[in-house]
């Protein structure tokens, strides 16, 4: 079997834009904000990286086709460039590409960015429209909420668990994630919202309402790859090291067969073990410090915690209503708010996630810092329950 | 004598039904007078229902428990066909995966065209059966009289030779260009003249010569009619042609006024088809039917009507009914009022011609695959069967899930995406012979599915291309229940 990524690849510099409705911010804006910081982070220059790949979902309402957007915003001469994407787990992918490069050797220093600029939209929620001539003919109209809403009701329908009980278990994954917003300055909501605001919301899509649907935000997010070898050769001393990075698509069984429940994510699971076992965790439970899980909606996390083996299968209304994953459990989970909070610029999202497990390691995380993390995971699920891409990183120190 | 005849029959009607009161009480400050007329429902189609679907689910149940392989011919009848210039009865045979070598041929332009197409099909009646389905989803102008008179309906048949259940005795045409009405090109909705010129003019003098030149030629005294089928939104004139011709006052049949409206060129037909449900062996029925002219049938039920199988038929259409009390909706879905939907409803939906005739088995048929290999059942078909301990490459042969019944797996109800009925309904389907599709949920009420409910498929539209006048049809899974309980 394959020896795997692990301590392969050090990240060296992170950047994150303010996240938001950034009226004021084309995507190159967003592109630099975010590349900026993490230059002056790695503390190289710009003509050092090798390589860049280019995360980016919406084209046709953002910056449109190619990698040109990143290369032409940041004058990136006669480097190759190249462009991602893969749903939500888009800037998870620009960061595969950029690892990869590294520990083949093929380049020494490379870069990953992520930007979504979907708030020219002029309404809420993702953009709509086609889904291509075929799907067009056939496939309902859905929505994103109300794709991740079935989970709910298959899941109430497996574990046996009320629509009441499990309405309340998912509000306080909204309400815990508020509360961690309100710490974060580059967040997209930074207000903490009480229970009764989560649960007598607006319903959006059965039984998901306002407050259990992620933020649309405008933002960037973006990390400087190498070796460790040339990380301490920079002068690096606290090295942060990738432990694994592991993708897991759909082929149809969950949406055409007739074995899966509809109550969780079949991709999550495989790529979840496979992580584990790439990084060298063999209780995830007790080991991880933090994770970011892609919280687009609260019944998303809320059952992805099964999938990552935290909590036990039918057990995560429990663990969420003991505080597990609050910021003061034994798990925290959105410590910067999530998707939910910080906000979700899809092309962005996976390397804002990677960005807040980056801060947390080397202690930079401020208000929100948690104490002696050694284990970050980051989780993106692009599509819907019964066809989607998933991405799982592990994140940790370099020894 | 003739061998052509009827050889089974179904019908359909939209389950919403609009209480008439709603629509008088939405007039009554300029039109109080709509009150005279506010009695009892009429039927409407819901947004995703036009004249196609519902033929094609009143042939649905009359082809049920029957083979399709020797359909021979498809005749649909509508004056409001979706298509002025795409063979509407050519979507009606795909969606009911007919045989590709058969006739089919759209008939419109007045009231008759659903009992002129019936002499036509049991005239031309050798080769095969013909399934003849009549539809009309007519508008009408808010606060005029059709508003309150018209239905939404269809009734489909089977004429042909053998296993006959209604034999055909004579039939006979008048022809003249009386226009009570009229709708012509571009124009929306009819424009009628006054009611006592068409009662005493047309109705009262241009049937009686129909229905005087099939008894005179059959050779039947009007006393032996068992039913007189005439459709009519006037008061009296059926009974009082009846009368005149000796008709039983008891042989007249309803016109289902009260809980389904006048449903056009379908109509005499659903009328028909109510009569032949409650039909014994030997009845008489005379239809008649008015429209530039009159048509008159004659028909004999024969024994073989005993041996139909169970089907829906228009009982079962009207059981399924649920009242609507929304008059708004009805403009909205009549397309009579123009909502905000919000940019969500802006979305292009340019069909892509060259995709939908590459896939027609799959979208219009609902055609999946049946792998030879491992027996699982899939949709769509494609190359690599999806059992993941088979994955045998293109193994499977052609499974339609149109039939098989099937519940609901997990679903939600979408308040975000544009759906001309709030919210949007849909799911999972699992089919119980296996398979599981992604659906669209329609006719479904609030409260009314949870999962493990029963569904059955049915066929509808699926978006509109309001910029081109196109509209694209697939399947949408229905709750088998009524939802009255709910």
């Amino acid at each position: 079997m394959a020896r795997g990524i692990r301590d392969k690849v050090a990240i060296i510099g992170m950047g994150c834009s303010k996240f938001g409705e950034r009226w004021d911010a084309n995507a190159e804006d967003l592109i630099v904000e975010a590349f900026n910081e993490a230059l002056t982070d790695a503390g190289i220059e710009k003509n050092q990286i090798e390589a860049a790949w280019f995360g980016t979902a919406f084209d046709r309402v953002h910056v449109g086709a190619s990698a040109l957007p990143l290369s032409t915003a940041l004058r990136l001469s006669s480097i190759p460039v190249t462009r991602v994407e893969n749903m939500c787990a888009t800037g998870t992918e620009a960061l595969r590409g950029a690892t990869y490069a590294v520990a083949s050797g093929a380049c020494d220093i490379a870069l990953a960015l992520g930007v979504e600029k979907l708030k020219d939209t002029g309404y809420g929620g993702l953009p709509a429209g086609s889904r291509g001539p075929l799907p067009d003919l056939w496939v309902p109209n859905g929505s994103a909420p109300g794709n991740f809403a079935q989970l709910a009701t298959a899941y109430s329908a497996k574990h046996g668990v009320s629509a009441k009980d499990l309405k309340e278990a998912i509000g306080h994954v909204s309400w815990k994630s508020h509360q961690n917003g309100a710490k974060n300055a580059k967040a997209h909501l930074q207000k903490p919202v009480p229970m009764e605001t989560i649960l007598g919301a607006q319903m959006i899509a059965e039984p998901l309402g306002l407050f259990d649907c992620c933020g649309v935000s405008d933002g960037s997010a973006c990390a400087i790859v190498t070796t460790p070898e040339i990380a301490k050769a920079l002068g690096k001393h606290d090295i942060v090291s990738i432990k694994a990075l592991q993708l897991c698509l759909s082929d149809g069984v969950e949406s055409t067969f007739n074995t899966w429940d509809g109550s969780h994510f079949a991709t999550t699971r495989v790529a979840a073990k496979k992580a584990y076992e790439e990084a060298g965790i063999k209780d995830p439970r007790k080991e991880l410090s933090m994770i970011e899980v892609h919280d687009c909606f609260s019944i998303t996390e809320l059952v992805t915690m099964e999938d990552l083996y935290i909590s036990a299968e039918g057990q995560a209304v429990k663990d969420v209503m003991d505080g597990f994953y609050d910021a003061d459990g034994p798990v925290p989970c959105q410590i910067d708010g999530g998707l939910k909070c910080f906000g979700h610029p899809i092309g962005a999202s996976g390397l804002r996630m990677v960005y807040e497990v980056y801060l947390q390691l080397l202690g930079r995380a401020g208000p929100r810092q948690l104490k002696n993390p050694t284990f970050g995971l980051t989780h993106n699920l692009g599509g819907a329950p019964h066809s989607n891409v998933s991405a799982i990183s592990v994140i940790g120190r370099y020894n | 004598m003739t061998s052509a005849g009827i050889t089974a029959f179904g019908a359909y009607i939209p389950r919403l039904r609009l209480n008439r009161a709603s629509i008088a009480a939405a007039h009554k400050w300029a039109m109080p007078g709509l009150r005279g007329m506010a009695k009892g429902e009429r039927s409407m189609c819901n947004w995703d229902e036009d004249a196609i679907t519902m033929a094609v689910e009143a042939a649905r149940d009359c082809l049920t428990g029957r083979e399709r392989s020797d359909i021979g011919g498809v005749y649909f009848a509508s004056t409001t066909l979706p298509f002025l210039d795409r063979q509407n009865a050519g979507v009606i045979s795909a969606a009911l995966n007919l045989e590709h070598g058969i006739s089919s041929l759209d008939i419109a332009g007045s009231q008759r065209a659903g009992t002129s197409a019936l002499i036509a099909a049991l005239r031309g009646a050798d080769t095969g059966d013909t399934l003849l389905a009549a539809a009309d989803a007519r508008k009408a102008r808010p606060a005029s009289s059709g508003e309150m008179q018209f239905g939404h309906g269809a009734a489909a048949l089977t004429i042909g030779t053998g296993n006959i259940i209604a034999r055909l005795v004579g039939s006979y045409t008048v022809t003249t260009d009386f226009v009570d009405h009229f709708r012509g090109e571009g124009q929306e909705f009819d424009y009628g003249w006054e009611e006592r010129w068409i009662r005493e003019e047309g109705y009262s003098k241009i049937v009686p010569q129909a229905v005087k030149a099939v008894l005179d030629k059959s050779g039947i005294a009007g006393s032996k009619i068992s039913r007189f089928v005439m459709p009519c939104t006037m008061k009296g004139i059926p009974e009082k042609i009846a009368k005149d011709f000796g008709i039983p006052a008891e042989a007249v049949a309803d016109t289902m006024g009260e809980v389904c409206g006048d449903t056009g060129a379908a109509h005499a037909l659903l009328m028909l088809v109510a009569a032949l449900e409650k039909a014994k062996p030997g009845d008489l029925i005379l239809v008649a039917s008015f429209g530039q002219g009159a048509d008159a049938i004659l028909l004999e039920v024969t024994d073989a009507i005993t041996k139909l199988p169970k089907r829906e038929g228009v009982s079962g259409a009207l059981a399924r009914g649920r009242r609507e009390e929304d008059y708004m909706k009805f403009l909205s879905f009549q397309d009579n009022v123009k909502l905000d939907w919000g940019m969500r409803g802006e979305v292009d939906n340019k069909t892509a011609l060259s995709s939908e005739y590459r896939n027609k088995d799959m979208v219009t048929g609902f055609t999946g695959g049946k792998c030879t290999v491992c027996g699982t059942v899939q949709f769509p078909r494609t190359h690599y069967c999806v059992n993941p301990n088979c994955q045998a490459l293109d193994s499977q042969e052609p499974y339609s899930f149109a039939d098989s019944p099937a519940r609901v797996m997990s679903f939600t109800a979408d308040w975000l995406s544009y759906n001309p009925s709030p919210p949007f309904f849909y799911g999972q389907v699992q089919f119980e012979t296996g398979g599981r599709v992604l659906m669209g949920f329609t006719d479904t009420d609030a409260g009314q599915i949870e999962v493990g409910s029963s569904l059955k498929m049915m066929f509808r539209i699926k978006d509109f291309d309001h910029d081109r006048g196109y509209r694209r049809y697939f399947w949408k899974a229905a709750p088998v229940s009524t939802g009255k309980e709910a």
